[in-house]
């Protein structure tokens, strides 16, 4: 066997082992999903270099640490939320914890408009098991990506959230999960999410890691965003350098709708972040944004397959990263335009900065086109800052530290001003201000980490 | 004030700069003239400190001190501007981010403090006004899609903003029309004191009659090759080089 086969037959052999006690905190609809996961993981296995779509990011080898699991949600450290904040306090929001993927209770949520349901997978089994049951992993299901198996066949908590038709939420939602563990660990967190039709909502993610073990956070969130809704997406990465994170977004799209999603990947030791979008619906429009920053020996890779499955429908990306010492990094876009889909707008930017040349990336677009009446472009860029530039602030008197750090905020902040919250649009502005200038090594609003 | 004394300078090993000898003092205006490809730019460069080009032999001193062992921000703190001939376009930094930081980095050179908010929006103000720039151009990014004439305003408002000791003008003339040249040429104008100095690098005698040159010197090959008094310009527009080279 494979060193990667060997990988994932550890996991076989923990799930086949501990089935029962995977099983017994989940509702039966959780648990209905795992043997066509298993199935599917079994017969797959990680992805290895020979899967286009993971070429230049070994994803088996995140998986290899002899990784605890937190079955039962006991494994946080004690006092694990006391002096903590998160890196992005005080904005307006209806604020959950997820500790190891565990819904955290103590902060029960008061305000949220009517109709509006916001809990954890068990207690979504318990009151709303056939509303969760008609969405739970019926996007997840289709995929060809393995690491999406694995987390079914492992998952046992995360969030539901579900906003129902008309109901428009004028405060996001704050996510905030934290891992925090006295041993090596493995999170497998789930999200489903609905905007039913003519809802509107927002969610802000934080992930901040407590300790200073290595954790692989392997987590699946499925959306669906029904007709004429709106949805707002920020996903704020900062972590230490001993975290993998694997995250595959579902997101699917009825008519008339709008999705924003922003992924600003602060600080990680390696960074997979998958984003699968299905236009389902006419006249549907998804702007996916993202922005990363790296060093030392980080690695990060945005892939995103966009699926235009019906007429008139639009999409933009745009992906920007630093990348500095000899960190890596990858962009894959997809985008699929059906026969039917015509009149398809889909337009594409990567654009990379590497500040040393030990840095490097590689970036390429995918485009499956079957329609003929379709406006499409892709471009990517991957270049040093520029020398001019940086002449003519010095000749104004300006360091060339300072130099250097105004072009990157110039551009990382083409990507950050998409941000449409603007209380989090500062509070970024700022994040990425201290990144760049090296004072956030680590991940902020933790005291343990190195 | 400057001391250029044989300067010679390469760029990827080509010798452009073939020992340049020239003296400013406070209060004068030098015009330096000279067909394309002469060195009139490389001579700025080197002044402001670009290390794209290697100074192989000869000195420069600025104001008793050896200008070539200052980093360009140095020069410019100390007080050195140069008007890019070609003003570099920074997509993403606002004209008042850029103003602020250059602004700051001077002051603190001087041991100040930061300039408050209110002090820095008046004195963007003031010098906006001097040379005519419009308010809707200090809002955008540093040069981005300003038209030629636009960038040209948009150094002399930076050199006002700025206030140097030495100024280097490299073509800031150019692609200026009629109006905008008197403008600019005023600005230069009120920016004059007894006790700072320009460098006036010109094609056309056109500009030299707003801005009175007390020396005009023919820079070919590499070398100044004569220098007179404001009259030369004249006899230059009217004769071309030809006559100085042979
Ligand atoms: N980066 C470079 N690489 C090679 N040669 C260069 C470079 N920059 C300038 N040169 C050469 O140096 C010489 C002098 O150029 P410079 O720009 O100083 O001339 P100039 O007198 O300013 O001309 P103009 O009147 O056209 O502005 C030219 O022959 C030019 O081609
Ligand atoms: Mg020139």
């Amino acid at each position: 066997m494979s060193e990667d086969k060997n990988i994932a037959q550890d996991y076989i052999d923990i799930f086949n082992d501990h089935r029962a006690t995977i099983e017994h905190s989940c509702g039966k609809e959780v648990n209905a999903q795992r043997e066509a996961a298993y199935k599917l993981f079994a017969e797959a296995g990680f992805p290895d270099s020979k899967d286009e779509d993971y070429r230049y990011t070994k994803v088996a080898s995140y998986f290899s640490d002899n990784y605890g699991l937190d079955l039962a949600g006991k494994t946080a450290v004690a006092d694990t939320l006391k002096g903590f904040s998160c890196s992005v306090p005080d904005i307006d929001a209806h604020t959950i914890y997820l500790i190891n993927g565990w819904y955290y209770t103590e902060s029960a949520i008061k305000d949220l408009p009517e109709g509006v349901i916001l809990c954890s997978f068990s207690e979504a089994s318990k009151k709303h098991p056939e509303l969760f049951a008609k969405y739970y992993n019926q996007k997840a299901k289709e995929s060809s990506d393995s690491t999406v198996h694995l987390n079914t066949m492992l998952a046992q908590d995360g969030i539901f959230f579900y906003v129902p038709k008309n109901v428009q939420m004028n405060k996001p939602v704050q996510l905030i999960n934290v891992l925090s563990a006295n041993v090596d660990m493995l999170s497998s967190q789930r999200s489903l999410i609905i905007v039913e039709d003519f809802a509107k909502a927002q969610i802000l993610i934080c992930d901040h890691t407590l300790t200073n073990h290595s954790f692989t956070a392997n987590h699946v969130r499925e959306i669906f965003v029904g007709n004429n809704a709106f949805f707002e997406y920020y996903l704020i990465e900062n972590q230490h350098n001993k975290v993998n994170q694997v995250i595959s977004s579902f997101i699917h799209q009825e008519a008339n709708s709008n999705v924003h999603s922003s992924v600003v990947t602060l600080h990680n030791g390696n960074t997979r972040n998958n984003t699968f979008v299905t236009l389902a619906g006419e006249n549907s429009n998804s702007e996916l944004y993202g922005m990363a920053i790296t060093d030392k020996q980080q690695h990060l890779d945005n892939f995103t397959e966009i699926d235009h499955a019906v007429p008139n429908c639009t999409s933009t990306e745009l992906f920007k990263n630093v990348l500095d010492d000899t960190s890596t990094g990858a962009f894959k876009g997809r985008i699929i335009v059906r026969p039917d889909a015509q009149r398809t707008e889909a337009y594409q930017t990567n654009k990379n900065i590497c500040l040393t040349p030990h840095a490097y990336i590689n970036t390429r677009p995918q485009l499956e086109i079957y329609a003929d009446d379709v406006k499409c472009s892709h471009g990517a860029t991957v270049g040093q800052l520029d020398e001019e530039a940086l002449f003519y602030m010095q000749a104004r008197g300006i360091s060339p530290e300072e130099a250097r750090m105004l072009l990157m905020f110039a551009f990382t902040h083409e990507v950050i001003d998409q941000v449409r919250l603007e209380s989090l649009k500062e509070r970024l502005k700022t994040l990425v201000e201290k990144r760049l200038r090296g004072e956030i090594s680590k991940c902020t609003g933790c005291a343990m980490c190195g | 004030m400057l001391k250029i004394k044989d300067l010679h300078a390469n760029i990827d090993g080509k010798e452009i700069l073939r020992g340049i000898n020239l003296e400013v003092n406070p209060g004068e205006i030098h015009a330096i003239m000279g067909p394309n490809g002469s060195g009139k730019s490389t001579l700025s460069s080197v002044l402001a400190g670009n290390d794209k080009f290697e100074v192989t032999k000869g000195k420069v001193e600025f104001n008793g001190v050896d200008l070539l062992e200052m980093a360009a921000e140095e020069r410019s703190r100390e007080g050195i501007f140069l008007s890019f001939q070609y003003p570099v376009e920074i997509p993403g930094v606002s004209m008042v981010n850029f103003m602020r930081t250059a602004v700051n980095a001077h002051r603190a050179h001087r041991g100040e403090d930061p300039i408050s908010a209110s002090d820095f929006l008046r004195l963007m103000r003031e010098k906006k006004n001097l040379v005519e720039l419009d308010s809707k151009l200090a809002n955008r990014a540093v040069n981005e899609g300003f038209s030629g004439g636009e960038k040209k305003r948009n150094e002399i408002f930076q050199m006002a903003m700025l206030e140097p000791k030495l100024s280097i003008l490299d073509e800031t003339d150019s692609g200026l029309d009629i109006d905008a040249l008197r403008i600019v040429a005023n600005g230069v104008n009120k920016l004059k004191t007894p006790e700072n100095a320009s460098i006036v690098i010109t094609h056309y005698q056109r500009l030299l009659d707003y801005i009175v040159p007390d020396f005009v010197h023919v820079l070919y090959k590499g070398r100044i090759i004569k220098t007179a008094g404001k009259e030369l310009a004249l006899e230059l527009e009217e004769k071309g080089y030809d006559w100085i080279i042979k």
